[in-house]
C-alpha cells in the first residue's frame, strides 16, 4: 500500500535523524553546524508535513510535537532542533488562522483587556479541515527554508557596518557565523584577529587556519591569555550555541571569562546569532551550562581514579555583558530579544 | 700580584682594550681608607666604567687620558711607593684617601669631567637611552639619598631595537676573562613574532643556547651550561625553585673559584660571574627573584674584605648564600603557611592555579593540622602544570578536582576561597605571575569569592609595570600545537604568512581584583607593597 510505504519511509527517516543526533551528540560522528542542523530538521518536518496522515490542523500539530519532543530528547543540548518545530507550529496556526478568514493573528498575544473580553481563543483547537492547508503549511514552510539558507549571508553583509580598518577583534572557539563575517570585512578592511583556541577541543586553532586563508592577520593564543591581551582589543565578536529567552548566551567554555574580561575593559562584545538559535529557554532549565565531556580529553594520568574532573562544554553569559546581536534581520540589543521571541513563537509551544 | 698590604694597580690592556679599574691606595699617613670611603670609590669607579662602556666617543677620550695619566700600565705593585707620586692627577683625584689634595678640587674635578661626558654623550647619541643614562648617573653619585629606580632599559625588552641587539652582541663578546676563545653566544630569535611583543625575544626548546659553545667551554662554567640548559628546557621551572638552583650553583662556582694573581677576590669573582648571568639570561630571562639573588650576592662578595684569607672568604660566601636561602625561602614559607593556615576553615573550598611551591606547601601543611578541605586545581594549556600539582596534593591525600581554566565560570559558584602565587609582586601593588592569574582574580571578583596572594618578600621588585605586554616572556609557540585523532591544524604555521602564534608566560593583576597578599612579614593589603621595600632597603 503506498499509504503505508510512504509512512515507514517516514518513520525511517525519522529513526535516522534521531540517531544521528544523538550520535553527533557523542562527538563520535561529524560535527555539524547548527544551520545544518536546523535545515536538516526543517526538511524532515516538512516531509512529516506531506507524508504523514493529519486531518487537521490539530492532528498535524500533534505529530509534530509528538515527534519534536523525541528529537529534542535524542539530544537536548541541540536547541535548534527544538526552535525549528516551535517555528513549524507557529506556521501552522498562522496559516490555519489565515484559512479561517480571520486576521487572528494578534489575537494571540495576551493582553488584559482580551483575556478579560474574548477568553475566547483557546475554542479553537484547530479541529476544521481545510483543503488546502496543507499545500499553504508546505508552501510557509519552503520559505522557512530559502530564509535559514540565506542568513549567514544576511549576517555577514552587516560585517562593512561594524569592522573599521586597523582594528584588533578576538574571538574564541569556531563559529562558522563569525569566519564568514570576519571573512566578508576582510575584503575591504585590513584587520588584526586574535582567536583564543578554547581547550580541550581547540577548535579556535581550526579557525585561525581558515581565517589565515583569507590574508587576516591571525594570532592564536591559549585561553589563559584572554585577560592579558584584552586591553589591546578593539571588539570582541563570538558566535553562539543558543540564544536564550532573556537575551543571555548558552555559548562554548570559555566565553563567559572573554565577557567579563571585555566587560572590565569596556570594550564591547557583539553576538553573531542567526535568529534560529533564539530559544524560549530560560537560564534556570538543567542543561544550562552543562554538557559534560567524557573527562579523558582534558587528564590521562592514573591518578584519574582519585580525583573528580570536570570538562563542561557550555557557558552561560548573563545579558549584561552583551552589547549587541547581529542577526539576520538586523541588530539588536539584548533587551530587545524577548520581543523578538514572542514573534516567532506561540507562547503555548514554549513547552513541546 | 697583591704585595702585603694590598696595594695593587691594575693598568690598561691594550689587547683587548678593556680598562681595568684604576685603584690606588695611598698608604700615606698609615691610615687605611674607611670602608664606606672604599666604598663609594668601587661605585663612582663603576659607573665610570660603566658611561665609559656604553659610549663609543667618549671611551677613546678617556683610554687617552688615562694612558697618559699612568706612565707605567700593568705593572705589578712592587714598585708601589713609586706610584705613590705617580703622575696621575686625575686619577689621584679618584681615591678618596686623596689626603694631601683638597677635597674640593677633587670634587671639582669629578664634576668637570662628569659635565664633559654628558654633553659628549647627549651630543652623540640621540637614543632613549642617553636621557636614561644621565639621569642614573648623576643619582648614583649621592648614595645616602633616597635611591631613585629610574633604571636603563634591560636589554632582553629592547629586541625591536637593532643598534640595542648589536651592542648587546658586543657586549656578550666582550664578556671575555683574558685569552679567551669561547665567548657568550647570542641566542638568534625563532619564528615570527606577533607585531605587540615584537620587543621581545622568542626562543625555540629546539635549538638550545649551548649549540654555539666551544668545548671546553673556558669562559663559563660546566654547571652553569648544565643550569642554563635546565632552564631553557624547562626542566627546572618555578620562581622559587630556578632562585635555589642558581644558589646552589654560585656555591659550586665559588668553591671552584681560586683569585687569579694580582686581583682581588671582591672584585675579580664578581667579574667572573658577569659573563655567567649574561648567559643564563640568554637562556631564559632572569626572574625578578633571582634578579634579587644575584644584587645580594654581588653585595656580599664586594663586602669580603680584602685582607680575608680566600678560603676563609668563599666559607663565608657559601655561608651566605645557605643562610639566604634558608632565611628568604624556607623559613619563609613557614611563616607563610602559618598565617595562611588561619584563614583556612574547616569545608572550604579552595581553588588553586598551576603549580605554586608555596600554595602546596600550605595546602599540604593545612591539611596536617587536621584542616577539612577539598582542592580545585585549576590548569591550562600549554604548560600544564597543574597536573604536577594536583600529583602532589593527591599523594597527601587531599581531596582534589581538576579542570581546565575555559571551565572557570562552572566551577566557581562552589568555590570559597582562591589561593595563588606569586612570580613577583610590583611597586605598584600588581602581582606579576602565571599567565592565566589575571584572569582567574577577575572571575572570582565577580563572584565575589576571596583571592589570596601568597607570595615571599624575596621576590618584591622596585619595578612597575600596567600591563602584561611591555616586560614579558615568550615561550617557544611551537607548545600551542595540539594533535588530535592524527590531525593538528597549526603543524605548519611557519608556512602560513599571517598566522601568528602567541604563547605568553606572565601575566600582571592589578591589586583592585586580590583581597589580601600573605608574606612572611605579615598580612598585606597589595597597596603596601612599595612600603615593605622601602623598610628593606633601610635594613640593608
Amino acid at each position: 500500500m503506498p499509504g503505508a510505504d510512504k509512512e515507514t519511509d517516514l518513520s525511517e527517516r525519522i529513526e535516522s535523524f534521531l540517531s544521528e543526533l544523538k550520535r553527533c551528540g557523542s562527538g563520535a560522528g561529524s560535527l555539524r553546524g547548527s544551520a545544518e542542523t536546523a535545515r536538516e530538521t526543517t526538511a524532515l518536518l516538512r516531509r512529516i508535513t506531506a507524508q504523514a496522515r493529519w486531518g487537521n490542523a490539530g492532528e498535524l500539530m500533534e505529530i509534530i510535537r509528538k515527534e519534536g519532543r523525541r528529537m529534542t530528547a535524542a539530544q537536548p543540548s541541540e536547541t535548534t532542533v527544538g526552535n525549528m518545530i516551535r517555528r513549524v507550529l507557529k506556521i501552522i496556526r498562522e496559516e490555519y488562522a489565515r484559512s479561517r478568514g480571520s486576521s487572528e493573528e494578534t489575537d494571540q498575544q495576551e493582553s488584559l483587556h482580551k483575556l478579560l473580553t474574548s477568553g475566547g481563543s483557546s475554542e479553537d483547537n484547530f479541529r476544521q479541515h481545510f483543503t488546502h492547508l496543507k499545500a499553504n503549511v508546505i508552501e510557509a514552510i519552503n520559505e522557512l527554508l530559502t530564509e535559514l539558507e540565506g542568513t549567514t549571508d544576511n549576517i555577514s553583509m552587516q560585517a562593512l557596518e561594524h569592522i573599521h580598518s586597523n582594528e584588533v577583534i578576538m574571538t574564541i572557539g569556531r563559529s562558522r557565523t563569525v569566519e564568514a563575517f570576519l571573512k566578508d570585512a576582510a575584503r575591504k578592511r585590513k584587520f588584526h584577529v586574535i582567536v583564543a583556541e578554547c581547550a580541550p577541543f581547540c577548535q579556535g586553532h581550526e579557525m585561525a587556519t581558515s581565517l589565515c586563508k583569507e590574508d587576516i592577520e591571525t594570532t592564536v593564543i591559549p585561553d589563559a591569555a584572554i585577560f592579558a591581551v584584552m586591553s589591546r582589543v578593539n571588539k570582541v565578536i563570538i558566535g553562539t550555541q543558543t540564544v536564550l529567552a532573556n537575551g543571555g548566551l548558552r555559548a562554548v567554555n570559555g566565553t563567559h571569562t572573554l565577557a567579563l574580561a571585555a566587560k572590565h575593559h569596556s570594550t564591547p562584545l557583539i553576538v553573531c546569532a542567526p535568529m534560529f538559535k533564539l530559544s524560549p529557554q530560560v537560564p534556570d532549565t538543567p542543561y544550562n551550562h552543562t554538557k559534560l565531556k567524557s573527562v579523558d580529553t582534558i587528564l590521562y594520568i592514573h591518578i584519574l581514579s582519585k580525583v573528580n574532573a570536570h570538562c563542561p562544554v557550555f557557558d552561560y553569559v548573563p545579558p549584561e555583558l552583551i552589547t549587541l546581536f547581529i542577526s539576520n534581520i538586523g541588530g539588536n540589543a539584548p533587551s530587545y530579544i524577548y520581543r523578538l521571541m514572542s514573534e516567532l513563537y506561540h507562547p503555548e509551544d514554549h513547552e513541546l | 700580584m697583591a704585595d702585603s698590604d694590598g696595594r695593587q694597580v691594575d693598568g690598561v690592556n691594550h689587547a683587548t682594550g678593556k680598562i681595568y679599574r684604576l685603584k690606588l691606595f695611598f698608604n700615606n699617613e698609615g691610615k687605611e681608607l674607611t670602608k664606606e670611603e672604599k666604598q663609594r670609590l668601587r661605585k663612582e669607579k663603576k659607573q665610570h666604567k660603566k658611561n665609559k662602556k656604553d659610549d663609543k666617543g667618549p671611551p677613546e677620550k678617556e683610554k687617552e687620558k688615562e694612558k697618559a695619566s699612568v706612565p707605567a700600565p700593568s705593572k705589578p705593585a712592587t714598585q708601589s711607593p713609586a706610584h705613590k707620586a705617580a703622575p696621575a692627577p686625575v686619577h689621584a683625584s679618584e681615591s678618596a684617601a686623596a689626603a694631601e689634595k683638597p677635597a674640593k678640587s677633587k670634587a671639582e674635578l669629578r664634576a668637570e669631567r662628569r659635565a664633559r661626558q654628558d654633553s659628549e654623550r647627549t651630543s652623540k647619541h640621540g637614543k632613549k637611552e642617553g636621557g636614561q643614562q644621565s639621569a642614573s648617573s648623576k643619582p648614583k653619585a649621592t648614595p645616602n639619598e633616597l635611591q631613585p629606580v629610574v633604571k636603563r632599559l634591560p636589554e632582553h625588552v629592547q629586541v625591536d631595537d637593532p643598534a640595542a641587539l648589536k651592542k648587546l652582541a658586543k657586549k656578550l663578546e666582550r664578556q671575555q676573562v683574558r685569552q679567551i676563545h669561547s665567548h657568550v653566544p647570542l641566542r638568534s630569535d625563532y619564528g615570527y613574532k606577533v607585531s605587540l611583543f615584537s620587543h621581545l625575544h622568542q626562543y625555540s626548546r629546539k635549538s638550545p643556547p649551548t649549540l654555539q659553545i666551544s668545548i671546553p667551554a673556558t669562559v663559563i662554567h660546566p654547571s652553569i651550561v648544565r643550569l642554563g640548559l635546565q632552564y631553557s628546557q624547562g626542566i627546572i621551572a618555578g620562581s622559587n625553585a630556578r632562585s635555589v638552583a642558581l644558589l646552589h650553583t654560585f656555591k659550586q662556582v665559588i668553591q671552584d673559584y681560586s683569585t687569579p694573581p694580582n686581583e682581588e677576590l671582591s672584585r675579580d669573582l664578581v667579574n667572573k660571574l658577569s659573563p655567567y648571568i649574561s648567559f643564563l639570561s640568554q637562556c631564559r630571562p632572569l626572574s625578578a627573584s633571582m634578579g634579587n639573588a644575584i644584587k645580594y650576592i654581588k653585595k656580599e662578595i664586594s663586602n669580603i674584605p680584602s685582607q680575608c684569607k680566600e678560603e676563609e672568604a668563599k666559607g663565608k660566601l657559601q655561608a651566605c648564600i645557605d643562610s639566604y636561602i634558608n632565611e628568604k625561602i624556607i623559613l619563609a614559607s613557614e611563616a607563610i603557611s602559618k598565617y595562611a593556615i588561619e584563614k583556612i576553615s574547616d569545608g572550604d573550598v579552595i581553588l588553586v592555579y598551576g603549580c605554586s611551591s608555596l600554595v602546596n606547601h600550605i595546602l599540604c601543611k593545612a591539611f596536617e593540622k587536621q584542616r577539612k578541605f577539598r582542592v580545585i586545581v585549576v590548569d591550562s594549556r600549554p604548560r600544564l602544570e597543574g597536573r604536577e600539582a594536583l600529583r602532589r596534593l593527591v599523594k597527601k591525600g587531599i581531596r582534589c578536582t581538576y579542570v581546565l581554566i575555559s571551565a572557570l565560570s562552572y566551577i566557581l559558584p562552589e568555590v570559597s576561597k582562591v589561593f595563588l602565587g606569586a612570580h613577583a609582586l610590583l611597586a605598584n601593588g600588581y602581582v606579576m605571575s602565571r599567565v592565566g592569574t589575571s584572569q582567574i582574580a577577575l572571575v572570582a571578583k565577580a563572584y565575589n569569592v576571596p583571592v589570596l596572594v601568597c607570595c615571599e618578600t624575596y621576590k618584591f621588585c622596585e619595578r612597575v609595570q600596567t600591563d602584561s605586554f611591555v616586560s614579558n616572556e615568550l615561550d617557544d609557540p611551537d607548545d600551542l600545537i595540539v594533535t588530535r585523532n592524527g590531525k593538528s591544524h597549526l603543524e605548519n604555521w611557519q608556512t602560513v604568512k599571517s598566522l601568528g602564534l602567541l604563547n605568553l608566560v606572565y601575566d600582571v593583576t592589578p591589586p583592585d581584583f586580590v583581597d589580601l597578599v600573605i608574606t612572611d612579614l605579615g598580612m598585606i593589603p597589595c597597596t603596601s607593597v612599595p612600603v615593605v621595600l622601602r623598610v628593606k632597603n633601610v635594613d640593608q
